[in-house]
């Protein structure tokens, strides 16, 4: 059967959406439709991919308005009847056609305090660490990061505040360092100031799109905002973290 | 000569996966400033697709693992073609390459005393691959890549090399372009590493993705590096085959590591039917025993599902052809079956392949803790590649180094699982060491500007053709060639038709003709790319041709037998003088006394 998918085509200046028929077999995702149109009706058309597993979150795209790998959505999901719309992902600025300006992210990612650890548990240099220990670290650092969820953080993509918050993606990259049980490094103190946590207001629209189904929000955010209100916001820390110091002397 | 914007590094990485990643970690803890030049973004290399392990002899989870058995076992399933000195270092190091690992912050599976966890894997005698559910790659990648921006080293992602630079027979650079605006760029070095990764892109069924098409291989050689073992291509035994459109995506080995069966359309388990001599003392003798291998047993001996790949995927080869396949094209792979063995079956798999449930889930409707998975041989990986120095990683030409995928040498006629990551690793480092060794004993070379001029003439041809070919269907058409004539089973007459078309590609990539602009046009980074496919399709055809015997991955009808006189050599590539491409069979390098003895005690 033949199917239309409207596609965003353009560059920083301008652009618009484009309508392309092309034949649709049992399995198909959204991306090989976009690679089959490529090869024979718009060699220049512009977007990302490698694994096309999941694995690697590269082809990140808005399908039917909603923020998704097109390597994972299958057509069989999608209403052909209509035609298929995917465009760019909004939050970032567009090169071309599908492939979008995500560098801010490395940026924002070379700010972050790296992992440093505590000595090693044995004398050859190794640690030790309990599977249970390690699981909720396991589970964000299974991030791939496509960025979707900063493409639908209202704080990024609606309020464009790139200065001040580093949305979820880093978020999640903070909370694995944060809990992970070799690690010695305090982040708290620029997760409330100059990575605005604040600004997060827990609406979930994150964790509902991540495709490695991490819980970014309830297992990430969440327990880092805690954090941030016992350093910063909790009387009795005050007290606790006052009299350490009296001690200390 | 048009204006090109130039940068300076004292040593260039070319390529951003394992290999690459941990070069430019150990170039720049040197001291030296290293620029990182990758076809994609950062992180999305192919190591990332790595699900299984790092094979390393950590001896965490049996203490009668060390490096020796790791060396023998490498050296077994590359049928003793490997250059042994690599396996050597190989085995020696892996260990200490993960562990730093550990230390830079990736977090691997845990043993129940806190150590790194270690599972099966074909080919391997102990449980050798760290390992993190089945994304190990991914763990690997981030870790490399987290660790490495806090260095100083400058990442130039999305930018594809198109030539090596010579100042004589040294490089001394690499000339390419970005490919978001499409400019030119050159790229000063006193040492270059080519860290590119494989060839999966001239076969039609692979589990590689668009960037695989030989890069490093070609670059070397046109530079005038000899490639070796290019006969040598892993069909890893269990790709995806159903629906089309995921055809060739890879199934962990994971799978059966952890108890997967392999079983025919009959629902008979193949695999114990056909087990190769040199293994017939490490194998199974029935299926309990099997189970019980994989459950830690330390008296049992492995299911023939861990055989080595090249067999693996010949047995399945032969279960198709003769009928007993399955509906798709394929054979079953069971892994759900375990529930008749352990209680919270479903639980443990999820748990140990998450990746591979919600691949199967996703992809193909397929509940991997309820039904079988239907697999096929992929195109996964190339043993063969650029020839080096097995300490320093350097090529014939100085300043000109390899490691990884792209380099040669360790794995012989056969790679085993988890060989991969840990060579990457312990290669990387050492490629990244000797570089900046070199770009500190060396000077910046003189960059000539002519054949930059016209290196970038050649590559901005395919524009000015309004009626040409389109590079898509050459590059199909050539993917087509490749599985169907060089595949798995191979034979003298199909090759030669091979090379005869190989040829007329190359007249056809000649005319290929470019819609659009120069800003990320991949119709246009396509055209670009045949060149270097080409080249290797036709390296790897021609090592083919020559060896005239079975070994390891390369499977010959009219030669089906290990033939002694090939025993002892490696097929080397170079380009002649006339810029044809000669092929010779040179003598491995004689391994030391110590070393065959270990191989002796391991048998």
């Amino acid at each position: 059967m033949t199917a239309t998918f409207k596609i965003w085509r353009g560059d920083a200046k301008e652009g618009g959406f484009r309508d392309y028929a092309t034949e649709v077999a049992e399995g198909m995702v959204v991306l090989d439709a976009v690679i089959q149109i490529q090869a024979a009706q718009a060699r220049d058309l512009a977007c990302r991919w490698n694994c096309k597993a999941g694995k690697c979150g590269s082809c990140s795209a808005e399908v039917n308005g909603i923020p998704k790998l097109m390597c994972m959505t299958r057509l069989s999901e999608l209403p052909l009847e209509k035609p298929v719309t995917v465009e760019p992902m909004k939050t970032f600025p567009v090169i071309k056609d599908l492939v979008t300006d995500v560098s801010w992210n490395f940026r924002v990612k070379k700010k972050i305090k790296p992992f440093k650890p505590r000595l090693p548990d044995a004398p050859d240099g190794t640690w030790r660490m309990q599977q249970e220990d390690i699981d909720r670290v396991q589970e964000f650092r299974k991030c791939i990061e496509c960025f979707l969820c900063q493409d639908v953080c209202h704080v990024l993509r609606d309020h464009q505040m790139h200065e001040k918050f580093i949305g979820p993606r880093f978020l999640i990259h903070v909370a694995a360092l944060e809990m992970h049980p070799l690690d010695t490094e305090d982040r708290i103190e620029e997760l409330r100031s100059t990575q605005g946590i604040g600004y997060c207001n827990i609406t979930k629209c994150c964790t509902k799109v991540c495709p490695e189904s991490i819980q970014i929000t309830d297992n990430g955010i969440i327990p880092l905002k805690e954090r941030v209100v016992d350093e910063f916001y909790d009387p009795l820390g005050w007290f606790w973290k006052g009299l350490k110091k009296l001690l200390n002397r | 000569m048009p204006d090109y914007e130039t940068f300076e590094h004292d040593v260039l990485i070319i390529g951003a996966g394992g290999a690459g990643l941990r070069a430019a970690i150990e170039a720049s803890a040197a001291g030296v400033r290293v620029g990182l030049v990758c076809k994609s973004l950062l992180g999305k290399a192919h190591t990332v697709m790595a699900e299984g392990g790092i094979a390393a002899a950590l001896a965490n989870v049996d203490e009668r693992d060390n490096w020796k058995v790791h060396f023998a076992d490498t050296m077994r399933g590359g049928q003793y073609v490997n250059q042994w000195r690599m396996a050597e270092l190989h085995a020696k190091e892996a260990p200490d390459r993960v562990r730093e690992l550990e230390a830079w912050g990736a977090v691997f599976d845990r043993t129940k005393d806190g150590r790194i966890l270690q599972r099966h894997f074909g080919g391997h005698k102990y449980p050798r691959l760290a390992h993190v559910g089945d994304r190990t790659g991914l763990e690997m990648i981030r870790t490399l890549q987290d660790h490495g921006v806090h260095q100083g080293i400058d990442v130039h992602m999305e930018h594809t090399v198109l030539s090596l630079l010579k100042d004589g027979s040294r490089v001394v650079g690499a000339f390419g372009y970005e490919r978001e605006r499409g400019r030119f760029k050159i790229f000063g070095a006193k040492a270059v590493v080519l860290a590119t990764g494989g060839i999966g892109r001239a076969y039609k069924i692979t589990s590689n993705s668009w960037e695989y098409t030989g890069d490093g291989h070609a670059l070397a050689y046109e530079a005038g590096a000899e490639l070796i073992d290019m006969e040598f291509v892993q069909f890893h035994p269990t790709g995806m085959v159903w629906p089309p459109s995921v055809m060739g995506i890879l199934v962990t080995e994971g799978v059966r590591g952890e108890g997967g069966i392999l079983l025919n359309k009959d629902g008979k388990r193949f695999m114990f039917e056909a087990i190769p001599e040199n293994y017939r003392a490490h194998t199974a003798d029935d299926e309990e025993e099997g189970w019980r291998y994989c459950q830690g047993h330390k008296d049992a001996r492995r299911p023939p599902e861990l055989l080595t790949r090249d067999h693996v995927s010949r047995c399945i080869v032969r279960e198709i052809k003769e009928g007993r396949g399955s509906p798709h094209g394929g054979v079953y792979l069971d892994i759900s079956w375990i529930k008749q063995k352990m209680p919270n079956a479903a639980e443990h798999i999820k748990r140990k392949l998450p990746s591979m449930y919600h691949q199967f889930k996703q992809l193909a409707d397929i509940d991997i803790t309820e039904q079988p998975m239907e697999v096929g041989p992929t195109t996964h990986y190339i043993m063969g590649g650029v020839r080096v120095d097995p300490d320093t990683q350097m090529t014939r030409l100085p300043g000109l180094f390899a490691a990884g995928e792209c380099a040669a040498g360790i794995n012989g006629a056969n790679r085993l699982g988890g060989n991969s990551l840990s060579d990457l690793l312990v290669f990387g480092k050492r490629a990244g060491e000797y570089a900046a060794k070199f770009a500190r004993e060396n000077q910046h070379g003189q960059i000539n500007t002519n054949d930059i001029d016209s290196a970038a003439r050649e590559a901005l041809a395919s524009f000015e053709r309004s009626n040409g070919e389109n590079p898509y269907a050459i590059q199909k058409d050539l993917q087509e060639t490749m599985q169907n004539l060089v595949g798995i089973v191979r034979t003298e007459t199909e090759m030669r038709e091979a090379l005869e078309k190989i040829g007329n590609f190359k007249t056809r990539a000649k005319k290929a003709a470019v819609t659009g602009n120069r800003e990320y046009n991949p119709g246009w980074h396509t055209a670009l790319d045949l060149k270097n496919l080409l080249t290797i399709s036709e390296a790897i055809t021609r090592a083919a041709l020559d060896r005239k015997e079975s070994r390891g991955a390369q499977f010959r009808e009219d030669y089906p037998d290990k033939e002694e006189r090939f025993s002892k050599v490696n097929t080397i590539m170079s380009k002649a003088a006339d810029d044809s491409m000669q092929v010779r069979l040179e003598p491995l390098p004689e391994m030391p006394d110590d070393l065959k003895q270990i191989i002796e005690e391991n048998r």
